[in-house]
């Protein structure tokens, strides 16, 4: 009796039906096409190019360089923000469109970095704009830049976008 | 050109305008030139067939503290020689006229001067902040400068670790 109410025990056997969420499918195409806003600021901003060269090859992950906020999903702030550019990257990320994710790459978007008792530069992204993940290195590797955006994969799989409350 | 030949030659082409000259510890040939005489020595320097300083290699500006100077790199490839042209600046009305019609590459230089140390040039096209942004105050090269706690609404102070245990430990440090 109870078998009838067994959908996937039903259609297991059906090869071209999959049964999922509405959620979890979505997520999956949201996070396996993560556009990234080309946002090199200094040197980390070479290790960016490295990662989207033929060797790291950030394409094989969905994620290739826009060169516009508003087609963009993700911000790699690559490199120092002084607090000249500031208020125009708070701008940058006011204009893409959500949902957004940020990547704060290297140790001067994290907090500062070497450039800490610096009169001109912000002390991390993260007191203009909200960062997801924090990407550690001076400059970091194409390889850890990777690791950070599989990272912003992994939470965006996780989210429930269709229920989530507004703001 | 040997130094003491330089120096001779200087001081007969540049006259009152030379207030004195000393040998660096670079190698280099330091000249001392009068404020209000600054543009027509450097017109000497450069157009002089004697000398023909014709190469702008470097301009700064340098605080002491008790006064401020602006100093420049000139090259002559007539002599081989090079000289460093310093002309000394009161603090509290830093202000040196302008060398943008002898070396026209120099406006962008003499902006950052202005910018960061705050010493104006009288006759400049364009003398605006160069680095930092049109709503900064001070500038921050100036040994006296104190960097603001916030630009803008950004909180730009952080605790000074080793000086103040007590701050350090408000915050979780």
């Amino acid at each position: 009796m109870l078998e009838r109410f067994n959908m996937v025990g039903r259609l297991s056997g059906d090869p071209d039906l999959v049964l999922t969420t509405v959620d979890a499918a979505v997520n999956l195409a949201r996070a396996n096409s993560l556009w990234y806003l080309l946002m090199g600021l200094a040197c980390c901003s070479i290790e960016l190019m490295q990662t989207g060269g033929p060797r790291a090859d950030i394409d094989r992950f969905g994620s290739l360089f826009r060169a516009t906020p508003r087609q963009s999903d993700l911000m790699i702030v690559a490199g120092t923000v002084t607090l000249k550019m500031a208020p125009r990257l708070r701008r940058l990320y006011d204009q893409m469109a959500e949902p957004k994710y940020v990547i704060a790459m290297g140790s001067c978007a994290n907090c500062g970095g070497p450039f800490d008792l610096s009169y001109s530069v912000l002390r991390g992204v993260d007191k203009i704009i909200p960062v997801d993940v924090y990407l550690p290195g001076c400059p970091p590797r194409p390889e850890a830049l990777t690791e950070a955006l599989l990272k912003v994969q992994e939470k965006i799989r996780k989210e429930r976008y269709f229920l989530k409350k507004e703001a | 050109m040997e130094r003491a030949e330089l120096i001779s030659l200087l001081s007969s082409r540049l006259g009152s305008a030379l207030l004195s000259t000393a040998e660096m510890r670079n190698d280099d040939t330091l000249v001392v030139v009068d404020r209000k005489e600054l543009v027509s020595a450097v017109g000497t320097l450069k157009n002089d067939p004697a000398l023909g300083f014709t190469t702008l290699m470097n301009h700064l500006g340098a605080d002491y503290r008790d006064k401020l100077a602006v100093i420049y790199n000139l090259w002559s490839p007539a002599l081989r020689n090079k000289i460093t042209v310093k002309v000394y600046l009161d603090r509290d009305n830093p202000e040196v006229p302008s060398l943008e019609r002898a070396f026209h590459g120099i406006s962008w230089y003499e902006r950052e001067t202005y910018d960061l140390f705050g010493i104006r040039f009288t006759g400049h096209s364009n003398l605006k902040r160069l680095l930092l942004p049109d709503d900064w105050e001070g500038h921050p090269l100036r040994k006296d400068y104190v960097a603001p706690q916030s630009y803008n609404g950004i909180e730009t102070g952080r605790p000074d670790l080793l000086d103040e245990p007590a701050a350090a430990e408000g915050t979780g440090v």
